[in-house]
C-alpha cells in the first residue's frame, strides 16, 4: 500500500491517525468530500487503541465489543475503503495561517496547504517530571502508555514490582496489562481519601492481590540505576517504603497540542486545548479540532479535590466518544465546504 | 577506538594490562574530556579513564551550558585565566567541530534596589577583569528586547558575549578528537589505587591495570578521594554541591531570548533564567551543600521554588507546561578557587573544585595541563594535521536530521530524532553506554511526555547496549 504523500494541496488535512482523525476523515468521505488526507506520525494508525488490547471497544461505532487492537483496525479499514487517504511516517511540524502544513517524512520535507484542517493529535498522561515528584531520576519510570506499547508493541516490560500511582480507569486498565504481563504491583497509591474509579479499583485490586494505599502520596523515589522503593507519606506525613522496581504514573491527561501551543493558534491555558467555538472551530476558522485533543472545563469529569481550579486534571475520553466527536465534526465541515454558503457566522469574540 | 565490549566489567581481568601510555586521564568529565584531547593533539599517547559507563556521568551532566565571559570571575585567578582562553578556543574552534553557538547575550537583571546598588562594583569588577563591553540598561531598556520580565524588574547589565552552547556535545567532542587521533577510552574502570616507581605510574583499576608517565586527575567529585588513595593525601576536600533545575516546554523559548544572570552572591551565581540549544527555557540551579557526591536527586519543595522564582521573573511563564527536571552536583571545595595541585616529584597533576564555570574553562585549563607537564619535563611533538570530528547538530535554530530525507523514522516525536540518528551514536566511536549517554547524544526522550509514546521503540532498538536497560529481562 502507498502511505507516501505526493500532493501539495488538499480540500481536508487531518492532523492524528487515532479514533477521532479517522471517525472525521471517513465522515468528510462518505459526504463527499474529494480529497482528505490523514498525517500519521507513527508507522501505523489507529492510534493509542493499538496498544489497548483489552476490550471493550467499538461498542458505539460496530456494535460489537472489540480488543483496542481489532478495533484501531476496523477503523483503519473503515477510512481507507471510504477512499481516505493515510500518510504514515508523517509529521506536521508546523501549522500557518490558511491551512499551510509543515510536515517531516523519510522521503523529506513536504509542504501541504489545506482548505481545512482538523488537529486530532489525542492526549497522554503526565510524566513524573512534570509532577514535580522527589526523589532519584532512575529507570523503571514510566506511564501507562509506555507499558502498554511496551508490553503489546514489543513483548517488553519495563519492571516486575512496580508501584501503581492514581486510581483513574486508566490505572485499572493498567493492572490488567500487568495481570496479562505477569507483572506484579506491589502498591496502588492514591492521595485522596477514595479511588478516583471506585468499584473497579476495589475489586481489581483485591482480585490481583494489590494493596490500595489512599490518603497517600508517593514522597520520594529512591534508586541509583534502576529504582529499588519508594516512600509515601499519609496524611499525617508518617512516611512508609515500599521496596519495589517501578513506578508506574497512570493517568493526570493532558493534551498532546504542542503543535497548537507553537502556533498562531488561540490555547485554553486551563485544559492546554486549542480555544474552540461550537462547531470545534479554533482562533483561525481554517482550523478545527476534535477528540481528546479538545478537553473542555464545562464537560462532566470526576475531580478529586486535592486538585484547585486552577489546575483541573484531564478526563480522557474513551475511543467512543472521540469517534463520535471526530465524526460530527466531519459532517460539520463537509456540509459547510458542500453548500455554497457563505463561511459559517464569525466566531463570538 | 571503544567497542561495546569494552564497557562491560571483567573483574577476573582486575591485574591484567589494559594499556601503556605517555598521559593518563582519570575522569570523563569536560575537563577530563579537554585534557585528552589537547594532550592527543600536543602528540601525547592518551588513555581516559572513566568509572561510570558513559562520559558526563558525574557533575558535568548538569552544568547549564553558558559560554562565560568570566567577567565575574575572582581578579587575576588562574580560572579568569582559564575562562578566558577556553571561551576564545571555543569560538575559534566550534564551527570545524559543527558545535553550535546561540549568540543570547546575558542581563544581570536587579530586582531590588540593594541588587541595584551592586551594579558599579559589577561593572568595575568586570572592566578590571578585561570585559569591557558591558553596558547599563534602564528597565525601559531591557524591555525593549525582553518586553517579557515581570514588573519588579529594575534595570540589568548587558553582557554582549556570554553565550549558549551545547553542554553535552562539546565534551563528546573533545574526546572523539583526542580518540580520532590515537586515544582511548576505558569504561566502567573505576581507579582503585596506584603506584609510582620514580619513572611510571601503574593504576589499579576495576578492569585492569594501566601504565602511564603522567596522570592527570580529572575526577571531579571523587577528585579529593582519588588524591588520597593515590597519592596518600589531598589539598582539599569536595563539598558537593547540589543544583536543580526545571525545564519547560519549548513553546516557553518565545519568552525569553537572552540568558537572565542575578546579582551573584559570594557563595554562587545564583538562579538564572536561561534559553538552552535545544529550545527550551531553563531556570536553575539552586545551590544545597551535601554530603552525598552521587545524590543527584530532586525534590518537589525545591523545585515548586525554582518554578515560582521562574514566574515572578517572566509571569507568563505560568502558562507553559513543565518539561523535566534533573539536578547536577558542582564539585565545589572548602575553597572558592580552582584547586590545581601538583605533584611533579610523582608526575601527577590534579585538576580539582572545577565548578560552574568548567564547560568554558575546560580547553583553558587543558592548555595549562599541557604548559604545567612541559615544565615537568615532558615532551611531545604536536600533531601536524590532526583529524577534526564532525558532531551531529542537536541545536533546536540549526537544521535537524528530520529536515534531510533518509533518516527512516522519527523514533522520539517530542525532540524530533530519528532512528538514523540514533543509529549513527550507537554504531559510533564513543556509543551511549547509558540512556543518560544516549539523551545527551540525541536529545531521545528528553521531550515533553518524556518516553511516553516512544520508549517501547526505544527499547527495542537499544536492547542489550545499555548499562541498564529499558526493559527488564523475563525471570
Amino acid at each position: 500500500m502507498n502511505n507516501t504523500l505526493k500532493r501539495d494541496n488538499c480540500d481536508v488535512a487531518i492532523i492524528g491517525a487515532g479514533p477521532a482523525g479517522l471517525a472525521a476523515a471517513t465522515a468528510l468521505k462518505k459526504a463527499g468530500i474529494e480529497s482528505v488526507v490523514v498525517l500519521e506520525r507513527e508507522a501505523e494508525a489507529g492510534g493509542i487503541p493499538r496498544h489497548c488490547a483489552h476490550p471493550p471497544y467499538g461498542i458505539r461505532e460496530f456494535k460489537r465489543i472489540l480488543s483496542g487492537p481489532s478495533y484501531a483496525k476496523k477503523l483503519v479499514d473503515e477510512a481507507r475503503n471510504s477512499g481516505v487517504f493515510i500518510a504514515l511516517r508523517s509529521t506536521v511540524t508546523k501549522l500557518e495561517q490558511g491551512g499551510h502544513l509543515t510536515i517531516s517524512s523519510p522521503e523529506g520535507m513536504k509542504e501541504l496547504t489545506a482548505k481545512r484542517v482538523i488537529i486530532a493529535t489525542g492526549i497522554r498522561e503526565t510524566p513524573r517530571s512534570a509532577r514535580l515528584v522527589s526523589g532519584d531520576r532512575a529507570m523503571g519510570i514510566c506511564n501507562t502508555g509506555t507499558l502498554q506499547s511496551m508490553f503489546y508493541l514489543k513483548e517488553m516490560i519495563p519492571f516486575r514490582r512496580p508501584a501503581i500511582i492514581g486510581t483513574e480507569i486508566v490505572s485499572f486498565s493498567a493492572l490488567s496489562t500487568c495481570k496479562k504481563a505477569g507483572i506484579q504491583p506491589v502498591a496502588m497509591i492514591e492521595e485522596a481519601q477514595q479511588p478516583t474509579i471506585r468499584w473497579p479499583i476495589y475489586h481489581a485490586a483485591r482480585l490481583f492481590g494489590v494493596p490500595l494505599f489512599v490518603n497517600t502520596r508517593v514522597a520520594k523515589i529512591l534508586g541509583k540505576d534502576r529504582v529499588s522503593a519508594i516512600q509515601v507519606a499519609d496524611t499525617n506525613q508518617t512516611i512508609r517504603e515500599i521496596p519495589c522496581d517501578g513506578v508506574l504514573f497512570t493517568g493526570q491527561f493532558t493534551p498532546e497540542s504542542t503543535l497548537a501551543r507553537m502556533s498562531h493558534l488561540e490555547l485554553d491555558f486551563r485544559t492546554g486545548s486549542p480555544v474552540v467555538d461550537s462547531f470545534g472551530r479554533c482562533s483561525d476558522p481554517t482550523y478545527f479540532a476534535a477528540g481528546n485533543v479538545l478537553q473542555s472545563t464545562n464537560k462532566p469529569m470526576h475531580v478529586p479535590f486535592y486538585y484547585k481550579q486552577d489546575n483541573l486534571p484531564q478526563s480522557v475520553d474513551v475511543a467512543g466518544t472521540c469517534w463520535h466527536e471526530g465524526k460530527v465534526t466531519g459532517e460539520w465541515i463537509a456540509n459547510d465546504l458542500l453548500s455554497q454558503q457563505p463561511s459559517p457566522p464569525e466566531k463570538d469574540k | 577506538m571503544t567497542t561495546q565490549s569494552d564497557k562491560t566489567v571483567n573483574k577476573e581481568d582486575a591485574k591484567q594490562l589494559l594499556a601503556s601510555t605517555d598521559i593518563a586521564v582519570i575522569g570523563g568529565g569536560v575537563v577530563g574530556c579537554a585534557v585528552a584531547r589537547r594532550m592527543a593533539l600536543e602528540g601525547a599517547s592518551v588513555v581516559l579513564i572513566e568509572k561510570g559507563p558513559d562520559i558526563l556521568e558525574g557533575a558535568s551532566k548538569g552544568n547549564s551550558a553558558i559560554l562565560h565571559t568570566g567577567f565575574d570571575a575572582p581578579q587575576g585567578s588562574l580560572e579568569w585565566e582559564c575562562v578566558q582562553k577556553g571561551y576564545q578556543e571555543y569560538l575559534d574552534i566550534h564551527k570545524s567541530f559543527n558545535l553550535p553557538l546561540l549568540k543570547t547575550s546575558a542581563l544581570i537583571a536587579a530586582w531590588t534596589e540593594e541588587q541595584e546598588e551592586k551594579f558599579p562594583a559589577i561593572m568595575k569588577k568586570g572592566y578590571d577583569n578585561g570585559v569591557t563591553d558591558l553596558s547599563l540598561l534602564s528597565r525601559t531598556e531591557v524591555l525593549k528586547s525582553e518586553p517579557n520580565l515581570g514588573p519588579d524588574l529594575r534595570a540589568a547589565i548587558r553582557v554582549p558575549r556570554e553565550y549558549v552552547i551545547d553542554p553535552w556535545s562539546t565534551p563528546l567532542a573533545y574526546l572523539q578528537q583526542a580518540i580520532e587521533n590515537g586515544g582511548q577510552a576505558l569504561f566502567n574502570a573505576e581507579v582503585t589505587g596506584g603506584a609510582f616507581d620514580g619513572n611510571t605510574w601503574v593504576l589499579n583499576t576495576k578492569r585492569g591495570q594501566v601504565k602511564a608517565s603522567y596522570v592527570v586527575n580529572c575526577a571531579g567529585l571523587y577528585g579529593d578521594i582519588l588524591d588520597n588513595s593515590a597519592l596518600g593525601h589531598s589539598e582539599f576536600t569536595i563539598k558537593p554541591r547540589k543544583g536543580q533545575f526545571v525545564i519547560f516546554d519549548m513553546a516557553a523559548s518565545r519568552l525569553l531570548k537572552t540568558i537572565i544572570l542575578p546579582v551573584p552572591t559570594e557563595r554562587t551565581k545564583g538562579i538564572v533564567l536561561f534559553p538552552t540549544i535545544f529550545g527550551n527555557i531553563t531556570v536553575g540551579p539552586t545551590a544545597e551543600d551535601q554530603d552525598g557526591r552521587d545524590d543527584a536527586s530532586v525534590d518537589e519543595d525545591n523545585l515548586k521554588a525554582l518554578h515560582t522564582q521562574a514566574i515572578e521573573k517572566i509571569p507568563a511563564l505560568a502558562n507553559i507546561p513543565i518539561t523535566a527536571t534533573y539536578a547536577g552536583i558542582r564539585p565545589a571545595t572548602e575553597k572558592k578557587e580552582y584547586q590545581i595541585v601538583e605533584d611533579s616529584d610523582r608526575n601527577w597533576i590534579t585538576l580539582g573544585g572545577i565548578r560552574s564555570t568548567g564547560l568554558t574553562s575546560a580547553l583553558g585549563l587543558a592548555r595549562h595541563v599541557h604548559d604545567l607537564l612541559q615544565q615537568q619535563g615532558a615532551q611531545f611533538k604536536a600533531l601536524k594535521s590532526p583529524s577534526i570530528p564532525m558532531l551531529p547538530n542537536l541545536a533546536e535554530h540549526l537544521p535537524r536530521d528530520y529536515e534531510t530525507p533518509g533518516y527512516g523514522e522519527i523514533v522520539c516525536h517530542c525532540e524530533m530524532v530519528t532512528k538514523r540518528e540514533i543509529d549513527a551514536v550507537m554504531e559510533g566511536p564513543i556509543p551511549a553506554g547509558s540512556l543518560g549517554g544516549l539523551k545527551r547524544r540525541t536529545r531521545v526522550t528528553m521531550g515533553r511526555c518524556q518516553g511516553f509514546y516512544c520508549s517501547a521503540r526505544l527499547a527495542e532498538i537499544t536492547q542489550g547496549k545499555l548499562s541498564e536497560p529499558l526493559g527488564v529481562e523475563d525471570e
